[in-house]
């Protein structure tokens, strides 16, 4: 099976560990990751905030070019690539008339052939043969932090259920995992403020990981390269603001599922991260 | 809702551009403030999203003004809370959209907005010449445009070590192309 690929411009970077696992599990599963060519970047947190026209056409930019290559269904692992694309795609299907100008603005034929999908999504197709390959199970009380752009706007995303989704804990449980019930599962964590309001972030982070570790989580779970980078990258500052030392380590999904698998945990890329992925008893996968 | 919505009735009102723009009639919003109670950030805003809509309902130029003036309106993290849990389905995080844009063409945007604009514009400068986000170009860029220059000194190195930081930036073959797109978009409204 194969499946076009939109890295988008974290997962090359400060992200690289996201890009590093989803590769490793697909492989894993036996789904082939095709890269749109040449692509560009989606304009991210910062396109929409300038100007409209420009927030729909670098997106559509990059479905044309998935299109031009014959691609019929491209997964953004990055959530703010993720939500670009598919709110550039939802927003030219519900006005068809619109192709025309960002066809003419792209220079490039846009007519709407290539869906966007979520890595959440994507994996929930591969559920039976991930739970099947987990021969090291993640026995870990997690918490799954979904943030807002896998689920939200939910008439554009059409996935899972905005305020309390499941579709990652149901993952996680395949793998050996034990996902706790918990109130921050879709609560903002600051996203592109990182640098130029670190105080808000550090604020909005520390309710989330404070509760994940007030309910007894060991390992914080998501899917996001922004969640990721102000959870695990912004931990000092967190920790300043809660006046606490919090050290519960923040795995992209694809990582636990990778760790399951039995997957080197340097493929993983879980020596990337700031906060060190180590847990306490010598149980289940260790990194 | 009918077009004689006294806010919309002169094209110069700003809910008559929320209107054209996104096709959302403020008359929507009934004021029940959900989207102000489930907000991550109002409690940092001088006025709430609800407060924002308020001002637009009226139609007049004096509470358009105010605001566009409005330091709340930058702190908008667009993730979509208030407009999931709005009974109306209003799309609030397009209205804020359309109001900074507004706000930065009549050249009143609260001064606050200052870092958070220097860095959009860092990040887009860096999308337009390489066709990519390069991210140590974008941080280089904000502190220059910000004045910013100490903050985050000490991550770099860690995310060196740790393989976070590509040192290069990825030049696309579209370079040409995705330049044409900002000259259509963003570059054709000054």
């Amino acid at each position: 099976m194969r499946i076009g690929y939109y890295p988008g411009c974290s997962l090359l970077g400060s992200s690289r560990e996201f890009d590093e696992s989803v590769r490793a599990v697909c492989e894993t599963i036996g789904l082939e990751l095709v890269e749109v060519p040449d692509w560009n970047c989606c304009g991210a947190s910062s396109a929409h905030v300038l100007d409209h026209e420009l927030s729909v056409a670098l997106p559509a930019k990059i479905l044309a070019q998935a299109e031009a290559a014959g691609l019929t269904e491209v997964l953004a692992p990055c959530a703010a690539c993720y939500s670009r694309l598919i709110g550039a795609y939802s927003e030219l299907e519900k006005n068809p008339d619109h192709r025309a100008k960002v066809s003419e603005i792209i220079e490039m034929p846009y007519t709407g052939a290539v869906k966007v999908v979520n890595v959440l999504e994507v994996l929930e197709r591969f559920a039976d043969v991930i739970q099947a390959k987990a021969v090291q199970p993640f026995a870990r009380k997690v918490a799954c932090y979904y943030g807002c752009l896998l689920v939200r706007p939910p008439k554009v995303v059409n996935f899972d259920r905005p305020e309390d989704p499941q579709v990652m804990d149901q993952l996680a449980a395949k793998v050996g995992a034990t996902p706790i019930d918990w109130p921050f599962k879709t609560e903002c964590c600051g996203a592109a403020f990182s640098v130029t309001r670190t105080d808000l972030v550090a604020k909005l982070c520390g309710k989330i990981v404070d509760s994940a570790v007030k309910l007894q989580a060991e390992a914080l779970v998501v899917a996001c390269p922004m969640c990721h980078s102000n959870l695990d990258m912004r931990r000092p500052e967190t920790n300043a603001a809660l006046g606490k030392d919090l050290q519960i380590p923040v795995l992209f999904l694809t990582q636990v599922i990778g760790l399951a698998m039995g997957i080197e945990p340097k493929k993983l890329g879980i020596q990337r991260h700031m906060v060190p992925v180590a847990f306490n008893a010598p149980t289940g996968a260790q990194a | 809702m009918s077009s004689a919505n006294h806010h919309e009735s002169r094209p110069d009102t700003l809910a008559a551009r929320v209107k054209a723009a996104t096709g959302i009639s403020l008359a929507q919003c009934y004021q029940c403030g959900k989207c102000a109670a489930g907000c991550p950030v109002s409690e940092e805003m001088d006025l709430t999203p609800c407060q924002v809509l308020r001002l637009l309902q009226y139609g007049q130029d004096k509470y358009d003004e105010k605001a566009m003036r409005s330091a709340g309106i930058w702190l908008c993290l667009s993730c979509e809370t208030c407009s999931t849990r709005c009974p109306q389905e209003v799309e609030i995080p397009k209205i804020m959209d359309v109001v900074r844009a507004e706000a930065l063409k009549r050249g009143i945007a609260h001064p606050k907005s200052k870092d958070i604009l220097a860095f959009h514009r860092a990040f887009l400068d860096s999308v337009e010449q390489t066709g990519r986000l390069y991210e140590i170009g974008l941080v280089a860029n904000y502190k220059l445009r910000s004045g910013h220059f100490m903050k985050d000194v000490m991550l770099a190195p860690k995310m060196y070590v740790r393989g976070k930081l590509g040192l290069l930036p990825h030049m696309i073959k579209g370079t040409a192309a995705v330049k044409r797109i900002f000259k259509r978009t963003l570059g054709s409204k000054g």
